[in-house]
C-alpha cells in the first residue's frame, strides 16, 4: 500500500501540486486522471522519488519514503517498476538485454537463470522471437510491453505507469491495459497509472483520483463515476457527446434511469424512463 | 548568478559520483565500453592529425630556420619538442573534446530526455555513478595513451614529410630527436593530458546529464560542453605552462 500524505511541490515559485493525499491499495489499479498540466506527472514523480516534495510525505507499506536515507531509499526502489511514456528504453541494448539489466545489477543469478526470467516475462507480456531485436526495431506497443516485462522482471510490490497508452491505437492500448490488470491482481502489486484515457479509466480503474490544477479534485471508483456529480470530473472525462452517451447507457443498465434532462430517445429507441 | 549555480552543480555532480557501486561487474562492463568508446573510437582522427601536424611542422620549421649557421638536425628537435610539450596534448584533447566530448554529452542528454535515466533512478541506480564516473575514469586512462600516440605519430609525421621534402635525411632526423632531450616535458605533457581528460570527460557530462528539453536542448548541451571544454583546456594549459615549466 502507498500513502501519500498532503504532497505539495512548486517549481521557481510556481505551484504545481498542493495538499495531494490518497491511499493506494495492493492488488488494485489505482489511476490518476486529469487534464494536461494538471500535475499528475508530477505526483506520480513524487511518489516515485524521482522529485522531491516540498511538504508531505509518502510512505510505502507504512515507512516514509520522504524521510529515509538514500540507502533506504534505494532498498525500496529495487521493489518499485515503472513504465515511462516514452518507454525508456536503453537504445543501446536489445531487448533482452534490457530486460536482464535489472537482474544483472541487482542479483548474483546465473545467465542461464536470468534468461529464462527474461523469457518468461516476455512471454508474460505476449512477446515471442524479439530477443535480438534494438529498441529501434519495434513498435510502439511492442516497446510499451518489453518496458513492462522490464519493469515487472524482478517481481516488484509496486508498478508505476506513465500514460501507457499514449501514442498506440485503442485496440493496443486495450491489450496494455488488460496486462496491466492482469499483472496487478496476478502479483497482488500496487500499481499507480497515469492517464487521461478514458477506456483505461473505465476498463481498470479501482481507484481514481482526479487531479484539477494541482489539487485533488475527486476521488472514488470507476462505479462512483458513473454517479458522480462533480461538473469539472464529468466534463473531463465524459467530454464527447459520444462518451456522455455511453455514461448514460451504463446509468440505465445499472438503475434503469437516466438523472438528468438529456434527451435519450436516441440511444433507447424512445422509451426512455422518467426521470 | 547562473554561473555559480552552475559550478555548484557540477561540484555536486562530482561529489554524487562517489558511492559504492550496486554490481562491480557491471560498473566493469561498462567501464570496458567507454574504454572502447573513447579511445579506440579517436583512435583514427588522431593518427591522422597527430602525423600531420609532425609533418606541417618539419616544412614550416625548416621554412624559417634559414641561417646555415644552424644545423638541420635543429628542426628535428624543434618538431619533437613542439609536438610533445604543445601538440600532442593541447591540440590532441581539442580535438577530442569535440570528438569524445560532443559524443558524451549527446548520450547522456538524450538518455535524459527519453528518461532513460529516471529508468535507472526508479531501479535504484545511482546514475551519477553509473554514468558519468566510468567515463571520467575511461578518459582518464585512454587520453593520456592516445596522447603519448600521437606524440610517437607527430614525431614520425616529421620525419616523413622531412625526408620526403628532401629538407633533412631520415639519420639526420633521428640524431636530431636525440640532441638535448629533455625527459621532464613528456611528463609535463602527460600531466596537462590528466587535466585535459579530466575536462573532456566532466564538463560534456555535467551539461548532458543535466539536459532539459528535447532534441534541439541535446545539440545545444553538446555544442555547449564542446565550446566550455575547449576554453577550459586552453585556460588549464596556460596555468600549468606557468607552474610546472
Amino acid at each position: 500500500m502507498i500513502e501519500v500524505k498532503n504532497i505539495a511541490k512548486s517549481f521557481d515559485g510556481r505551484t504545481v501540486i498542493e495538499d495531494v493525499s490518497a491511499v493506494m491499495k495492493a492488488g488494485q489499479c489505482n489511476l490518476i486522471i486529469g487534464s494536461s498540466g494538471s500535475g499528475k506527472t508530477v505526483l506520480q514523480k513524487c511518489i516515485v522519488g524521482l522529485f522531491e516534495p516540498d511538504a508531505g510525505e509518502v510512505m510505502y507499506g507504512g515507512q516514509s519514503f520522504t524521510k529515509m536515507e538514500r540507502e533506504a531509499k534505494t532498498e525500496i526502489r529495487k521493489e518499485i517498476g515503472m513504465l515511462f511514456q516514452g518507454s525508456a528504453l536503453f537504445d543501446s541494448l536489445n531487448v533482452e538485454e534490457n530486460i536482464m539489466f535489472p537482474l544483472s545489477m541487482f542479483t548474483t543469478d546465473p545467465h542461464k537463470k536470468k534468461l529464462d526470467r527474461v523469457n518468461e516475462v516476455l512471454e508474460r507480456v505476449n512477446l515471442k522471437d524479439v530477443n535480438r531485436k534494438f529498441p529501434a526495431e519495434l513498435s510502439g506497443g511492442m516497446k510499451k510491453r518489453v518496458a513492462l516485462a522490464r519493469a515487472i522482471v524482478l517481481n516488484p510490490k509496486y508498478l508505476f505507469c506513465d500514460e501507457p497508452n499514449s501514442g498506440l491505437d485503442p485496440q493496443t492500448s486495450l491489450v496494455i491495459d488488460k496486462l496491466i490488470k492482469e499483472i496487478t491482481i496476478e502479483f497482488n502489486m500496487t500499481t499507480v497509472v497515469n492517464t487521461h484515457d478514458m477506456n483505461s479509466v473505465m476498463e481498470i480503474g479501482d481507484y481514481i483520483l482526479y487531479m484539477y490544477q494541482g489539487r485533488k479534485e475527486w476521488e472514488g471508483s470507476k462505479k462512483d463515476i458513473i454517479f458522480s456529480k462533480n461538473e469539472r470530473l464529468n466534463s473531463f472525462i465524459f467530454a464527447s457527446e459520444f462518451l456522455q452517451d455511453a455514461k448514460d447507457m451504463r446509468m440505465l443498465e445499472m438503475t434503469g434511469k437516466i438523472p438528468n434532462i438529456r434527451n435519450m430517445d436516441h440511444l433507447t429507441g424512445g422509451d426512455s424512463p422518467a426521470i | 548568478m547562473t554561473i555559480f549555480n552552475d559550478i555548484g552543480r557540477y561540484l555536486l555532480m562530482i561529489k554524487g559520483m562517489f558511492s559504492k557501486p550496486e554490481n562491480h561487474k557491471m560498473y566493469w562492463k561498462e567501464f570496458i565500453h567507454q574504454c572502447t568508446e573513447i579511445g579506440f573510437g579517436s583512435l583514427g582522427i588522431v593518427a591522422i592529425i597527430s602525423v600531420f601536424i609532425g609533418a606541417v611542422s618539419t616544412i614550416q620549421t625548416a621554412y624559417q630556420l634559414v641561417s646555415p649557421l644552424i644545423p638541420p638536425s635543429t628542426i628535428a628537435q624543434i618538431v619533437r619538442d613542439t609536438v610533445i610539450l604543445e601538440f600532442a596534448p593541447t591540440l590532441v584533447c581539442i580535438v577530442l573534446a569535440g570528438v569524445a566530448g560532443s559524443r558524451i554529452a549527446s548520450e547522456l542528454g538524450n538518455m535524459r530526455v527519453s528518461e532513460q535515466i529516471d529508468a535507472l533512478e526508479i531501479m535504484g541506480v545511482n546514475t551519477k555513478t553509473y554514468l558519468i564516473l566510468p567515463k571520467i575514469v575511461a578518459a582518464l586512462l585512454m587520453i593520456p595513451l592516445l596522447v603519448v600516440i600521437s606524440m610517437a605519430l607527430g614525431i614520425w609525421g616529421g620525419r616523413l614529410a622531412g625526408t620526403a621534402a628532401g629538407i633533412l635525411s631520415a639519420s639526420m632526423y633521428d640524431k636530431g630527436l636525440l640532441e638535448l632531450f629533455v625527459p621532464y616535458n613528456v611528463i609535463f605533457a602527460l600531466i596537462k593530458s590528466y587535466v585535459f581528460s579530466f575536462i573532456i570527460s566532466s564538463i560534456p557530462a555535467f551539461y548532458g546529464y543535466y539536459v532539459k528539453g528535447g532534441a534541439l536542448e541535446i545539440g545545444r548541451a553538446s555544442t555547449k560542453a564542446v565550446v566550455v571544454s575547449c576554453i577550459l583546456i586552453l585556460f588549464a594549459d596556460y596555468i600549468l605552462s606557468a607552474l610546472l615549466l
